[in-house]
């Protein structure tokens, strides 16, 4: 087997490992009507129930990716529909922020996500599971974090 | 070119004239001893003591981190020398609840630029002139303009890197870091009693200097002072690893000023980005 088919092969059996924060009151409803609709998606996907996407620090995303997470999802409630009114509008603002950050520091912005999913929306939670766990599967292993911990005193 | 060597003689009349009538309880200033390569913070409590104070090219530092320290707090009213980059970071204390204005008597002077070459920060002040001061010392100068895309230039030279190179960049600058903290304890408005860093359940930030935690750091730091700080440079300056977060700062700068209009410490009513928001913020990226 040449060497590209074997790399090809490895990266077919890996699976990404996302990390997604959901908010209680919208897209956690969202995936769980996914769910009782019987519709599929990946299972590379760790979902995390937080009670708003505004209570989503960027060190949760920092974490989650010191801790392996290829790629980070924050999902919340869309703008106007927050159950504590505006905590997605904070949301918005500071992740985006913080995105911009990332990218200054030269790390991929890809590997960060943010969506609205509302508790209606199953089909919409499913559809993007499976688009980005696809994306995630063509970026191959997340290796700025992985790298970093190498040498690292435990 | 130094606008600022008159200064010092009017700067002392003004101290000893509130300490004297007793407006104040302490005025800090700076001052400077034989053979210090820069000037240095003083505190004065007493009219006779104004003669250590001094004004001139190599008064760097940001005197408004001590505004909030209790043991500041304790010695009554406090009469504080600001230059005009200085007061920025009071306009932001005053912002946050942080202090009183009738708790700080305000010694504004008109500053022509620190530095033996002058800091980057000085060629693009837009602030030589303190406005909204108690009493303000010097002669006038006179405000060039500054275009906005002169502010950011330290940050835009980084972005035009691309994104590998600026990780290769941020991965070598970051492994320096030894985690003294001084960014933070230079920092007028890092005034937290306990910083995130500081506490262990849960860790969130390594505490070893190794590049993960110091990735952790920076990043926290820079977004915990996003839309708040005012570029003063301190940190950058005290870094002994001699790291640019500068650089850092004035990006996340950018980013409020181009997101959302907003430029921190003009004013100590404004309110900052990161406690409001609007509807019609950029929806782009989200999916």
């Amino acid at each position: 087997m040449s060497e590209e088919k074997q790399n090809q092969s490895e990266k077919s059996q890996w699976q990404p490992r996302i990390v997604a924060f959901l908010c209680n009151w919208c897209s956690y409803a969202g995936a769980d009507l996914a769910g009782m609709s019987r519709r599929g998606y990946p299972a590379a996907i760790k979902v995390i129930r937080v009670p708003c996407s505004g209570k989503v620090d960027p060190m949760f995303v920092l974490k989650s990716f010191e801790r392996g997470a290829d790629m980070v999802l924050v999902s919340g409630c869309h703008p106007g529909d927050c159950h504590y009114t505006s905590g997605n509008y904070h949301a918005r603002r500071k992740l985006l922020a913080f995105r911009e950050l990332l990218d200054f520091f030269g790390i991929d912005q890809r590997r960060f996500k943010i969506s609205w999913v509302s508790a209606a929306e199953g089909a919409k939670w499913s559809s993007l599971v499976k688009e980005i766990t696809a994306e995630a599967q063509a970026l191959g292993p997340f290796k700025t974090f992985a790298t970093m911990l190498q040498g690292e005193p435990s | 070119m130094s606008a600022n060597g008159t200064i010092t003689q009017t700067l002392r009349e003004a101290a000893a004239q509130v300490l004297s009538e007793e407006k104040v309880g302490v005025v800090i200033g700076y001052g400077r001893d034989d053979g210090q390569e820069f000037s240095t913070p003083v505190f004065l409590r007493k009219a006779e003591e104004v003669k250590r104070l001094v004004f001139d090219d190599l008064c760097f530092g940001n005197l408004a981190v001590y505004l909030p320290r209790p043991e500041i707090r304790k010695m009554g009213k406090t009469g504080i020398v600001v230059k005009g980059c200085d007061l920025r970071a009071v306009n932001v204390l005053l912002r946050e609840n942080v202090i009183k204005r009738e708790d700080v008597l305000l010694i504004g002077v008109r500053c022509g630029g620190v530095g033996q070459p002058q800091l980057p920060k000085c060629s693009v002040c837009e602030l030589h002139d303190p406005g909204g001061c108690d009493v303000v010392v010097g002669e006038a100068i006179e405000q060039q303009e500054v275009k906005a895309e002169q502010r950011y230039t330290e940050a835009g030279k980084i972005e035009a890197k691309p994104a590998e190179h600026r990780w290769e960049f941020w991965q070598k600058q970051l492994s320096k870091c030894i985690r003294c903290y001084a960014c933070r304890q230079v920092c007028p408005l890092c005034y937290c009693k306990r910083c995130i860093i500081e506490k262990s359940t849960p860790q969130w930030v390594q505490t070893s200097p190794h590049l993960r935690g110091n990735l952790a750091w920076n990043v926290t730091r820079a977004l915990h002072l996003t839309g708040r700080c005012v570029g003063c440079g301190e940190c950058e300056r005290v870094c002994p690893m001699d790291i640019p977060l500068g650089a850092i700062n004035q990006k996340m700068a950018k980013v409020v000023d181009e997101r959302f209009g907003f430029r921190s410490g003009f004013s100590a009513q404004e309110e900052a980005p990161f406690t409001t928001f609007s509807t019609e913020d950029s929806e782009e990226g989200i999916l």
